[in-house]
């Protein structure tokens, strides 16, 4: 029996104390009518036999492409000691640490999590963590609603289309009105935003840098809304604020990301990891777990998880969230590695990607037809205009080994020409010449 | 112990940055650039890993410890699921590659785990069909909140409230809230189930749902719930089944031939993935024949020649709810274990997860109160107000137990049950670790009638000693900051 510690002779005092015959006794209470129609499942398989089934299964994915897509989710390396660390089963096979003290070691490491996410966006206070950036961006518009008492939201179409969906499906029943402004010129439009902006606005949402890589400086946006009284949201690639202005020097209120950059490997969509970061004034409107510092009976410092009177499990349905599970062993990666990166280090690999960036965006330049959009600057991702479809491009350089980008007229209206390509600390300059060299071909074929 | 940002030496470092193999020197405009650094700890990799290390040791787990905590199905998670999880090619698998043209046939072997897993879960549960989406379980029951009021939407109709008992999850009202929803709260009656009179009086034409927990966090199994799924489709509402003690009544039972309308599933406690500290989860959402056309996009379709494709074209479905495909690498582990136990492997769960709850609760039954004391399925709740009234609660029997390495269990939950202790000791528990349990139980009921005191210190054996939450509520301090005092 797998996993199953029983003997024959146990399980016989057992039902012998419960004062029953038989387990299926213990199973009297579902009568007849309410036992399953059908069971028809496989039956068991040897560890070995399900290894070599799941060996089948991940040969059937592509490993072997060299990789510029992004589109929000990167191809980062990670250092060995995240995985090793991360991997101690006194972490992954824990739960919520509800009592304090036999989960220090989690609680000291989310408060650690807590502190770097601060840092990176030079704001105030920060919770535990979120299922994944979509789905914290939405939190953060609750946030706003809650905070402002209205209920527009400006969204500016440089955020994420995925995000965007996210949040349009969870308030569908909830009288929000959202009004979404254009990117002009790869940038948050000023113009409409700045029209449509009013005092019943709880919110701007905007991402730096947007779904298109342009790097913005939102903070004009910030001085107009503030003096309306509506607050802003900022979604921002975490791995870049080590060189990129942080939401915290912006002056926005509530930051929220996809902290997959930081030490998560890609696996096909999550788990990932949602962060928030807000100013002091919102953190009793923050959703989800926040751990805090305290003393215990000695006077000695220790860590809690605080603030419950927010959650569902106290509040119920008055709770800031439904929200009970989080990413708890994924902000756990996120702190292991920005500790690892550090200070220095996380500059030093902020400015090497920019760089890469760069070149590739050079050597793109030189492909008779293409053109890189320089409208704005960009940090690791950028867009260019290629001379033909770019879902077809992107299909005939996947035959040539590449993942060359995402292209853009998936999301966008009339982009269908519109490369988005990611290029990071992974990516050799022989990656990108051999790459472009592809693309030629391609293009000429 | 120190923060790792304590530990920190101006100028240590332990990242190696690739060598940069590219020309030219660019720089951009400096007001799109950080003033001052973000003050990441400046460490050596050895101060990460022992600083890690130990912190780990300071946790309890289920590796390390018995870990009875009730509703969250702690029980032993197989090693050779991680090392499958870790495979290169699930590991490494960027999730945009199937939406790309072309792209679908370099990911066949992950669009088949979740649509096998999928097609797993409709047997187990009796459901037609199942979203791998949803991140966690109460995220779960907003993705089926959301499907529920689509399904009114579509007829047109405007439904109000939401039924919950009074011995739900919190995540229950909460997510029915989020969704729009107003809650009634029915009580629960002397055999712990759902009051079925004060049931029928609050249900109506303006009841959009009613969510129930099966068995419910009493541990009970409410024999009338067929009943209760008729009275709702009578009036047209639909009915709700939180999955979190699915792991009662695999082969035993299922909520789609109950009637139920929508479930979702906690992969991580039933289906034996990590908790992970509080995450990652999973909480797939099955639905009955009536809500498929409301699922969320993606889904996952498999073509008539055997190959697995996206599908978006659903224009009824709810929208997006994840970025992706759900916590893909948590849906691996779940399939695997799966896999690995089969049909017998899954009923034997049930079978010794029901046996080892019904032993502890038996054995426990003299020292404590045992406020709906019948027959239990996978779990039990057991109160402390014999003992309160000497001056003893259930939180200190709780420390008491971490004295003794084990995990307390839920504690203050059920909110119905005064001093309530819940109890969810898993199938993959001895019962020798049960005889231990039980030992320290009823010497906690010993001390407690003979030095109280005692008992209100624990515990003493850990790192730290109880710690003040009323201060770290009043004067919330969430994050290091440099100046602050060093203790």
């Amino acid at each position: 029996m797998s996993y199953i510690p029983h003997t024959e002779a146990e399980i016989k005092s057992m039902l012998a104390a419960i004062k029953v015959n038989s387990v299926e006794d213990l199973f009297s209470d579902i009568s007849p009518d309410l036992r399953p129609k059908s069971f028809a499942l496989p039956e068991g398989r040897s560890e070995f036999e399900v290894m070599e089934n799941f060996r089948r299964l991940a040969a059937k994915n592509a490993t072997g492409l060299v990789n510029f897509l992004g589109a929000g989710f990167y191809d980062h390396f990670i250092p060995a000691a995240v995985d090793s660390l991360a991997d101690r089963p006194e972490f992954y096979t824990a739960y919520t640490p509800y009592q304090p003290e036999c989960s220090q070691g989690w609680l000291q490491s989310i408060f650690e999590y807590q502190t770097a996410i601060c840092e990176l966006t030079g704001l105030e206070s920060a919770n535990a963590s979120l299922y994944d950036g979509g789905t914290a961006l939405y939190e953060a518009a609750m946030v706003a609603v809650r905070a402002t008492g209205r209920k527009k939201i400006i969204m500016d179409s440089g955020v994420n289309m995925v995000y965007r969906s996210i949040l349009y499906s969870y308030t569908s029943n909830l009288q929000i009105e959202f009004v979404e402004t254009p990117v002009v010129h790869g940038q948050s439009s000023r113009e409409e935003i700045f029209r449509v902006l009013d005092d019943r606005t709880a919110a701007v949402i905007v991402q730096n840098p947007n779904f298109m890589g342009a790097v913005d400086d939102h903070a004009d946006i910030v001085d107009k809304a503030h003096s309306l009284g509506a607050l802003v949201i900022q979604s921002v690639y975490p791995l870049a604020l080590g060189m990129l202005k942080s939401p915290g020097e912006t002056g926005v209120d509530i930051a929220t990301g996809e902290g997959q950059s930081l030490g998560l490997p890609l696996s096909f969509g999550g788990p990932y990891l949602g962060f928030m970061a807000c100013r002091k004034q919102l953190v009793r409107k923050m959703p989800g777990r926040i751990v805090g510092e305290t003393v215990d009976r000695d006077g000695k410092r220790g860590f809690v998880l605080t603030l419950q009177t927010r959650e569902q499990h106290i509040r119920r349905e008055k709770a800031t969230s439904n929200i009970c599970s989080n990413e708890a062993l994924c902000a756990l990666r996120a702190v292991i590695y920005l500790s690892l990166v550090g200070k220095q280090g996380l500059r030093e690999l902020c400015e090497l990607i920019y760089r890469k960036a760069e070149f590739a965006k050079t050597m793109f330049e030189r492909v008779p037809g293409v053109e890189v959009k320089r409208s704005s600057p960009t940090f690791n991702e950028f867009t260019v205009r290629l001379p033909q479809n770019a879902d077809s491009v992107v299909s005939r350089m996947i035959d040539k080994g590449y993942a060359c980008g995402f292209p853009l007229g998936r999301f966008y209206k009339g982009m269908d020409n519109y490369l988005l390509v990611a290029v990071t600390e992974k990516r050799t300059k022989e990656d990108i010449v051999k790459m472009i060299e592809s693309l030629e071909a391609v293009l000429c074929a | 112990m120190r923060l790792i940002f304590e530990k920190s030496v101006t100028g240590r470092s332990a990242f190696s940055v690739p060598r940069c193999d590219v020309p030219g020197e660019p720089k951009i405009p400096r007001k799109y650039l950080r003033k001052t650094a973000a003050r990441l700890p400046e460490v050596s990799e050895l101060d990460v890993v022992r600083h890690y290390s130990n912190l780990a040791r300071k946790n309890f787990s289920v590796d390390t410890n018995f870990y009875p905590l009730g509703s969250c199905t702690m029980k032993y998670n197989p090693k050779f699921t991680e090392r499958i999880a870790a495979m290169e090619g699930f590991l490494s698998l960027h999730p945009l590659l199937p939406q790309l043209r072309g792209g679908g046939l370099l990911t066949q072997g992950a669009l088949e785990v979740i649509y096998q897993t999928e097609r797993l879960l409709c047997e187990i549960t009796g459901m037609e069909a199942f979203t791998m989406q949803p991140l966690a379980g109460a995220h779960g029951e907003l993705t089926g909140a959301m499907l529920i009021a689509a399904y009114h939407k579509d007829r047109g109709q405007k439904r109000k409230y939401v039924i919950v008992p009074d011995s739900s999850h919190g995540t229950n009202p909460a997510s029915a809230a989020i969704a729009g929803y107003e809650v009634i709260v029915i009580p629960t009656d002397k055999t712990g189930c759902m009051d079925f009179t004060e049931f029928k009086k609050n249900l109506n034409q303006d009841t959009a749902a009613v969510m129930l927990t099966c068995p419910n966090t009493l541990g009970i199994f409410n024999s009338r719930i067929k009943e209760i799924c008729d009275e709702a489709h009578k009036v047209g509402a639909l009915v709700y089944y939180d999955g979190a003690n699915l792991n009662a009544i695999l082969g035993k039972s299922r909520p789609g031939d109950l009637g139920f309308d929508v479930v979702h599933i906690n992969l991580h406690k039933t289906f034996a993935t990590p908790h992970g500290g509080g995450g990652p989860g999973a909480g797939p959402v099955g639905v009955g024949e009536k809500l498929v056309e409301y699922l969320p996009v993606s889904r996952v379709m498999q073509r008539p020649d055997g190959t697995f494709a996206l599908s978006y074209n659903h224009p009824k479905s709810i929208g997006y709810i994840a970025p992706f495909y759900g916590n893909f690498s948590v849906i691996l582990k779940s399939y695997a274990y799966i896999m690995r136990l089969g049909r017998q492997g899954l009923i034997d769960v049930s079978e010794k997860a029901v046996l080892n709850a019904n032993y502890c609760r038996v054995k426990l039954k003299d020292e404590f109160d045992v406020p709906y004391d019948r027959i239990c399925m996978h779990e039990f709740v057991i109160s402390a107000s014999r003992q309160k009234e000497g001056g003893v609660s259930a939180l200190d029997i709780a420390k008491l137990l971490i004295d003794n390495d084990i995990h307390p269990p839920t504690v203050y939950f059920p909110l119905i049950v005064k001093e309530a202790l819940m109890v969810e000791p898993t199938e993959t528990e001895s019962l020798q670790t049960l005889d231990r349990f039980v030992g320290v139980m009823k010497e906690a009921a010993r001390l407690s009638r003979e030095a109280p005191q005692s008992l209100t210190q624990a515990p003493l054996s850990m790192p730290i000693k109880r710690l003040d939450e009323t201060r770290a509520a009043r004067e919330p301090r969430l994050r290091w900051e440099l100046d602050s005092d060093n203790r």
